[in-house]
């Protein structure tokens, strides 16, 4: 295959850079999670270090290779990443009572977050054959919910609630995107209403409830459940305007936040940076979601755009979802903060994220009248 | 391609992403505004709640003073104690870890989990005691497995050492926890909930001298509440050294010689009213009550019928039997009953108002003057001196020698006693006094009673001619620079201005009750030192009158009072042996051996006192047989 001159002319720069610059406030602040206060260096920052490696040669992947092609072997990589999470199920590593990781020789991989992809791609494929002006109806959405609900309940099953329900957050926010006709939108909307309930008594699992519960009331529970909200409060507040300073974080250095370097990553910095740092992370946030939207305006193909706005969509839902919860607006649910956790598969599935969005908007030219 | 575009343009596509970017700009506001609110609206709040978490205030307990003898041997140190604790944050699986424990202390696991369920709601986070004081074996276990039980850990804390076992244990008492009813009162002001404090005897009663000042750290701990680093440190002050006026070797020799028995021993220094040993027996332990006495160890000391907890020396009241014989003395001499010529005929009995009080000597001691009458124990004379007396006269004497009023020696539930007067039957019975009840306190039966130390002082006031000093048991408390932040000076609480002639009398009297071969005392005299006594044997049952002893009652108690040496005494000394049957065989023979303990002075060759010239008012220096030392 020729190398297009026009696809390092059309190269998304910005995106690059904005990236580079996130993975940089991510591992400097990991450091600090990892190895503030503690009496022995942590390997963490180290290994995380040999994730962005990967995740980098991931990203190339995913650009180099034309996003058409992905589109036509689409149900490829969603079958085998099904294939992978039923492999979960059936040989994975139990870890702290649930089954999420698969392990291949000398890595662990969590197959849940690779699938969010398979199902943007797959829902992306599917929506940019059906999309129209006055919005899908009932029977388009039969096989998108199909393409959702197994994965969801496969990860259900392991179980994984934060991942499950990012899948289904990821679906939904497309399929709103493509726009729903206003009678079966209103359908849907009752058919959850219904259904919610439903799933509090016969679905949930009695820890799951109980973060609910936590959650809407941190204090029910100052020691247990609810502790983790309270010292990630404490932590966060304790940053007012300036922070405490770099490794200074008292409630990191000391171990009063829990999984400091995956899911409570953005107390870590809200303490040591405070508002100042904070309120950054958050436009930096900001502007990349704002320039996947744009990626995904400027395509001029269907499947480009709602693939840019899918992919965007799973940085968004991260990023509420994770900053909401750390800071007491959301229950605790084990979701990352994409290029800030510590962890390989989401390191991987972040960077092939930034690959798929460089990959539509380097190839909008194609498509230009 | 082409055909997707007959649906939707990228106008509509656009349209769509402005709405989305609403959204989203929406919710990157709520998240700002979330972040506003907690790090600057309530970040003040977060940021005390954040030092809060971390900075922690923890006691440094304050090493207790030690308690020495007078010759600065310490009797009561500290140890360190290995105290056994458990976080349940850590501690996961708890059951397993507690199984696991048990097995390596060889103990059931059942009062550990007990002890975590009672203090369960100090969250997981704090340790729990849950074995207090592990023995050396099992902390080597503990260390050895350290691994396989998580959240165990062990702390190290100084405990109190009665170093030797039973030894002074009334007298130094002992610790225990401090209850709701101590927290409150003002003497505990700086103790808290949890802590030990004296509980009974001179660690009771020299608490705040001995409890030092407790210290403080400021330190910042972890999430597992591990002290990371200390931030600032108060040092604890130790508790001032309390030196007593304990002879260690005496009391040694004391509780050697009252054991098996019960009863009491007292030794006092006759010019100073310093307590040269003081024993109660059967002792107890005061080590197992440092940590909290198990149950079984309490059931069994308040069970056992010879009373250990009692201090017998100073809360035991008994009848003072024929020592109180001194007393009648005195006074029939002080107010001129009698003088030195004074004798009455002894037939073995006495008949008053048609009934008969009988002497201890069947046969009677024939002629008696005072000195016999006291040498010889002889009932019979001092009845008639207290039928001359009246009952308020005698108890003039008995009182001005400290008897019917506590010593104010400062341990715990001491006794008064009781000298009876007219008017206290009158108040107490409602009766009048009997005239005959006379005959039975002057022989010290009756309503009388005593404790062994009110003796014990009455003996050392005879021996130092008179003056009555307030006992006294700490000389003084050092600090921890060595400078005395206490002394005690002796305190003469009364005077007895005795005609010297009474002196000398009641001298001579004591001084044949050991030396003079009929003396009642007789067998356990010195072969190398001169010291005076009176021996006694307090009816158990029938007391007030001397009614024929029942066979089936249990044995009489014996009793010895003494001085050492008879000239210039060094040592006062007063014994009691519960149903020890004789006096001057199960009680003066202690004596001895703590006169021999104290004094040292074995090699010095007895020489008689002047007194001791005109000894002889009987005639023959006859040696008495073994059981013709009796008195009642």
């Amino acid at each position: 295959m020729m190398i297009d001159r026009r696809l390092v002319q059309y190269f998304d720069w910005w995106m690059l850079c904005l990236t580079a610059a996130i993975t940089t406030i991510g591992l400097i602040n990991l450091y600090s999670a990892t190895n503030a206060g503690a009496d022995m260096h942590s390997s963490l920052f180290t290994k995380q270090l040999i994730w962005y490696a990967g995740g980098t040669v991931i990203m190339v992947a995913a650009f180099l290779v034309d996003f058409k092609v992905y589109e036509r072997w689409g149900h490829l990589i969603y079958v085998i990443c099904l294939a992978l999470l039923v492999a979960v199920l059936l040989v994975g590593k139990f870890v702290a009572g649930s089954k999420r990781w698969l392990v291949l020789g000398p890595v662990s991989i969590q197959p849940s977050e690779m699938v969010k992809i398979a199902v943007i791609i797959m829902l992306s494929k599917y929506y940019a054959r059906v999309v129209r002006t006055e919005g899908i109806g009932f029977r388009e959405l039969i096989t998108p919910g199909l393409i959702t609900a197994i994965p969801f309940l496969l990860i259900v099953r392991q179980p994984d609630l934060g991942t499950a329900m990012q899948v289904l957050l990821i679906a939904s926010a497309i399929t709103m995107y493509i726009k729903i006709e206003r009678r079966t939108l209103i359908a849907l909307v009752i058919t959850a209403a219904s259904v919610v309930p439903m799933m509090w008594l016969f679905f949930l699992k009695g820890y799951q409830k109980e973060r609910i519960m936590t959650f809407l009331d941190p204090g029910r529970d100052p020691l247990g459940a609810g502790y983790h909200i309270i010292q990630s409060k404490i932590a966060i507040g304790s940053g007012m305007l300036t922070g405490k300073g770099y490794l200074q974080g008292t409630q990191n250095a000391l171990d009063f936040l829990p999984e400091q370097h995956t899911d409570f990553i953005f107390s870590v910095l809200a303490e040591e940076w405070g508002l100042v740092g904070g309120l950054m992370m958050l436009l930096v946030f900001l502007l990349l979601i704002v320039w996947g939207l744009q990626i995904a305006q400027r395509s001029r193909d269907p499947f480009g755009t709602i693939l840019a706005v899918g992919v965007t969509a799973m940085f968004a839902w991260q990023v509420f979802i994770n900053v909401g919860m750390v800071m007491g607006l959301m229950p605790v649910v084990g979701v990352t903060l994409p290029f800030i956790s510590y962890g390989g598969s989401s390191v991987l599935t972040t960077m092939a994220g930034v690959g798929l969005l460089l990959n539509v908007s380097m190839r909008r030219f194609k498509f230009e009248k | 391609m082409p055909n997707y575009f007959e649906n939707v343009d990228s106008e509509w596509f656009s349209q769509r992403l402005t709405r989305v970017l609403i959204v989203v700009l929406l919710a990157f506001a709520a998240l700002t505004a979330r972040l506003i609110y907690l790090q600057v609206i309530a970040g003040k709040d977060f940021r005390k709640q954040s030092q809060i978490n971390s900075i922690r205030l923890q006691d440094v307990d304050a090493p207790r003073g030690l308690i020495l003898d007078r010759n600065m041997n310490a009797l009561v140190d500290n140890r360190p104690s290995f105290d056994l604790y458990i976080t349940l944050k850590d501690a996961k699986p708890l059951e397993q870890t507690l199984q696991k424990l048990a097995a390596l202390l060889q103990e059931p696991p059942d009062p550990m989990a007990a002890r975590i369920n009672n203090s369960k709601k100090r969250g997981i986070y704090a340790p729990i005691l849950i074995k207090p004081d592990i023995s050396r074996d099992s902390l080597a276990a503990v260390e050895v497995h350290r691994f396989a039980l998580p959240g165990v850990e062990v702390h190290v804390t100084p405990r109190r050492h009665y170093i030797y076992e039973n030894h002074a244990a009334h007298l130094l008492g002992y610790m225990g926890e401090i209850n709701t009813a101590e927290l409150q009162s003002k003497t505990y002001e700086d103790c808290k909930s949890g802590d030990v404090i004296g509980k009974f005897g001179t660690e009771k009663a020299f608490e705040s001298a001995l409890r030092g000042k407790r210290g403080g750290r400021q330190v910042q701990v972890n999430a597992a509440g591990q002290v990371e680093r200390v931030l600032s440190v108060v040092d604890a002050r130790r508790g001032h050294d309390l030196v007593l006026t304990l002879d260690h070797p005496l009391q040694k020799k004391t509780e050697e010689m009252l054991a098996g028995h019960a009863g009491a021993a007292v030794a006092l220094e006759p010019d100073t009213g310093r307590v040269l040993a003081l024993v109660s027996s059967p002792a107890f332990d005061p080590n197992q009550f440092v940590s909290g006495i198990s149950h079984d160890n309490w059931n069994a000391l308040i069970n056992n019928p010879f009373r250990p907890l009692e201090n017998k020396a100073v809360q035991a009241e008994y009848p003072p039997a024929s020592t109180y014989k001194i007393v009648t003395a005195i006074a029939g001499l002080e107010e001129k009953v009698i003088d030195a010529k004074t004798t009455y005929y002894c037939p073995g009995y006495y008949t008053f108002a048609k009934r008969s009080y009988r002497c201890w000597k069947r046969g009677g001691h024939g002629e008696v003057d005072v000195v016999k009458a006291l040498s010889q124990s002889c009932d019979v004379y001092f009845y008639k001196v207290g039928e001359s007396l009246g009952v308020d006269r005698l108890a003039k004497y008995a009182h001005a020698l400290g008897l019917g009023s506590p010593t104010q020696i400062g341990l715990d539930r001491e006794s008064r006693g009781l000298i009876p007067t007219a008017a206290w039957k009158l108040k107490r019975y409602g009766v009048p006094w009997q005239k005959g009840e006379t005959l039975s306190i002057a022989i010290g039966q009756g309503f009388d009673l005593v404790t062994p130390l009110q003796m014990a002082v009455l003996m050392a006031a005879i021996g130092n001619g008179g003056t009555r000093y307030k006992p006294y048991l700490v000389e003084k408390a050092l600090d921890n620079d060595g400078n005395t932040t206490f002394q005690a000076y002796p305190e003469a609480v009364a005077t007895l201005e005795l005609q010297p002639e009474t002196a000398a009398l009641v001298k001579k009297g004591l001084w044949d009750v050991v030396n003079y071969p009929r003396g009642t005392a007789y067998q356990a005299r010195s072969t190398e030192i001169f010291y005076s006594g009176k021996t006694g044997t307090a009816q158990v049952v029938g007391r007030g009158d001397d009614n024929a002893p029942n066979k089936l009652a249990p044995k009489d108690h014996a009793w010895f009072v003494a001085y050492a040496p008879s000239e210039n005494p060094k040592i006062a000394i007063a014994i009691i042996v519960e149903h020890g049957e004789h006096g001057s065989s199960a009680a003066a023979p202690i004596a001895g051996e703590m006169i021999k303990t104290y004094l040292g002075l074995e090699t010095l060759v007895p020489s008689a006192p002047d007194a001791a010239i005109k000894a002889d008012n009987s005639g023959g220096a006859v040696t008495p047989s073994r059981t013709a030392g009796e008195s009642q």
